[in-house]
């Protein structure tokens, strides 16, 4: 080794892996929040453990008070290690049928996700064209678009629920119609913003081409509002999850994660809660991948350059 | 639209309301419109005006079209004061109601082609196309369930519903009260003030930002509204379970936003307050806290109506007998619709007005970013 290389090497900065600087702060952070998650509970279940101890007049040594607060039937604060494992169990241990699976709950509000979320991004998309293409809609009807959404709308949510039960619809599409009603404004907007995304000169440019309003629409216009169209979509779909999950709830549904929450809420179960909300959010991740894998595959064949 | 188009389009509406002279009103025996002089003037002054709309020139038309349908609306709505029109109208009565509503959307549509060059006249037209767009949503809204006579157990009509709004304002401002005041006023304040101060700390440590803003953005995307049971079972039936929901859906919005306006200040500013030797606190209190405003606010927005929903959903779990959610999701068990539209109602407002006070106050402070100049 040189003296020059010898000289460089030191004055240089310790540059550690670009995965490392990005994961490290990550790994530490959830770790932190798993020990204070640990603590936590120990802390607000050892009221009740200490009191069923003490109503049975056993002896207990702060080891065994621990090992209660981190095993309790209907603790106040499960443990991490607790809800996994009823997870699991509520995953693998039934028949996919079983109304005692969660991936049978599941499967119910997904499909309300999926049926709520074709027919909010479909009206958003239609909308979205309508207003681009009107100025009178433009001017009089997206005030009111966005005025929508300040409103808490799933205060509407039960009486959609009842009005459509009195017309003789109940089951899957009472709670699509909620979830459609949640998830199709992210879609309006990106898309009217996607829609009217080219430039002036490129409009002028199809102009000189002498082209029709439909050639601009589906040469132009609509090829760049897809990348929009997607930002948008990844927010409602999770919305939309959301909207299928609430939708469940004034109603008393008897299946879907919504239930389950309900259902915990009522007999103390909160193993259980967790539990669905831990498939809520697995749920709500998978859904964003699926929208992603579509952007991908779109993109592809349009022919984006990643 | 050509001013040949335009003219046809009005005399037909004109032509719908003339025809609402002959043809039959209701289904049931009832008097014609020949017979009532008063809705008779009404309705023959609207047809007056839709015809002349059609041959003066554009703004003209415009004016006229919307006094003829302010008239025809009083005209079919004082048709529908007779017991044996409401719940029986015929065609001759839609037919008034449809060319109305052709008139209304010619009106609008001139309206919307003004572009006036004085920047308040082109303002308030700004502001007078959507209101009047609602306004006829709420009388075709009005015209069609009393003229179907649809049950009031599926649908009340507005008026109805403006009723039972002011006759009930004691029990309206308890639900308000509760829920608003009590629960989402104090859970936004207190998610966002903390969300607000753990930014600044992520932004002060790299390390410790590095860790939350990915965190923040995953958390962001989950159901959360889903803690809701929890919290009701923590804190009990009481506001301070809804206020703790509030405070965690708002938390991590607030969060990833000021972070991401924190880090918006550009190297050449850092750099400057470097060379005026300013310490942390100073470069944060005049570089990096005012350009993160936009975002904050932005956050801001965003949580004035997540908090609510979260506040509204929290009490489909458990709430003592009062509350917005509450009321709402009994009244709806007792068919009792025209307190649940009362109550929406009521979101509806406040929901608007939370969120107006908000884009009010980053009018106020954000005056001078970009995107407010003109």
């Amino acid at each position: 080794m040189t003296s020059s290389t010898y000289a460089v090497a030191r004055s240089a900065k310790i540059r550690w892996h670009p995965a490392l600087v990005r994961g490290a702060p990550v790994i530490v952070i959830v770790a932190a929040l798993i020990v204070v998650w640990y603590v936590a509970a120990v802390l607000m279940n050892m009221g009740v453990v200490r009191d069923a101890f003490e109503r049975e007049d056993t002896p207990y040594t702060t080891a065994q008070l621990i090992e209660g607060t981190l095993t309790a039937e209907r603790p106040l604060l499960p443990a991490p290690h607790q809800i996994i494992a009823t997870f699991a169990d509520d995953v693998f241990g039934w028949p996919v049928t079983s109304p005692r699976s969660l991936v049978y709950h599941s499967w119910v509000t997904l499909s309300a996700t999926f049926l709520g979320f074709l027919l909010g991004a479909s009206f958003g998309i239609i909308l979205a064209v309508l207003i681009v293409h009107a100025r009178t809609l433009e001017k009089s009807l997206l005030p009111w678009i966005i005025c929508s959404q300040m409103v808490p709308i799933l205060a509407v949510a039960p009486i959609v629920i009842v009005v459509l039960g009195s017309i003789g619809l109940r089951g899957l599409l009472p709670k699509a119609i909620i979830s459609a009603y949640l998830c199709f404004f992210p879609v309006t907007i990106g898309v009217v913003k996607g829609l009217t995304s080219p430039d002036p000169i490129q409009r002028d440019l199809m102009h000189t081409w002498s082209a029709t309003p439909a050639q601009i629409f589906w040469k132009l216009r609509w090829p760049s509002s897809v990348p929009f169209l997607f930002a948008s979509l990844k927010v409602s779909i999770t919305i939309s999850l959301i909207g299928a999950i609430v939708a469940e709830l004034p109603t008393g549904a008897q299946a879907g994660i919504g239930a389950r929450l309900l259902a915990g809420s009522y007999y103390g179960q909160t193993v259980q809660i967790w539990a669905a909300l831990l498939a809520a959010s697995i749920l709500a991740m998978g859904l964003i991948g699926l929208v992603a894998l579509v952007e991908r595959w779109v993109g592809r064949i349009m022919g984006t350059r990643a | 639209m050509t001013s040949a188009w335009r003219r046809i389009a009005f005399l037909a509406a004109a032509a719908g309301m003339l025809a609402a002279l002959v043809a039959p009103l209701s289904s049931e025996p009832a008097a014609g419109l020949l017979a009532r002089p008063l809705p008779l003037a009404a309705i023959v002054l609207t047809a007056l005006l839709y015809a002349a709309a059609g041959f003066v020139t554009r703004r003209l038309s415009t004016a006229l079209a919307l006094g003829g349908v302010v008239l025809g609306c009083i005209g079919t709505l004082a048709l529908l004061r007779d017991t044996a029109i409401a719940g029986y109208a015929a065609w001759g009565f839609w037919l008034a109601v449809l060319a109305d509503w052709g008139a209304a959307w010619l009106a609008v549509a001139g309206l919307a082609a003004v572009r006036p060059h004085d920047k308040t006249v082109a303002r308030i037209t700004d502001l007078a196309i959507p209101l009047l767009f609602g306004a006829f949503i709420f009388y075709l809204w009005e015209v069609a369930v009393r003229g179907f006579g649809v049950p009031q157990v599926l649908l009340p009509p507005p008026s109805l519903i403006a009723v039972r709004f002011f006759g009930s304002l004691w029990m309206l401002w308890q639900d308000f009260f509760q829920t608003f005041i009590l629960g989402v006023l104090t859970g936004y304040a207190i998610g966002c003030g903390s969300g607000f101060l753990v930014a600044v700390l992520a932004h002060r440590y790299t390390f410790l930002g590095r860790g939350l803003l990915p965190l923040g953005n995953f958390v962001s995307a989950l159901p959360i509204v889903g803690i809701a049971p929890i919290m009701v079972m923590w804190f009990g039936f009481d506001w301070p379970s809804k206020a703790a929901v509030v405070v965690v859906i708002t938390f991590f919005p607030m969060l990833v936003n000021t972070l991401a306006g924190l880090n918006a200040a550009g190297h050449i500013e850092r750099d400057l307050m470097r060379s005026y030797a300013a310490g942390h606190r100073q470069t944060l209190q005049k570089l990096y806290l005012p350009a993160a405003m936009p975002f904050i606010f932005t956050a801001l927005k965003i949580n004035s109506t997540l908090a609510f929903i979260g506040a509204i959903v929290a009490e489909f779990f458990g709430t003592p007998t009062r509350g917005i959610g509450f009321r709402i999701s009994i009244e709806a068990g007792r068919m009792a619709l025209d307190v649940v539209w009362a109550e929406i109602a009521l979101a509806a407002i406040a929901g608007m007005a939370f969120y107006g006070i908000v884009a009010l106050a980053e009018r106020a402070t954000t005056f001078w970013h970009p995107s407010y100049r003109t």
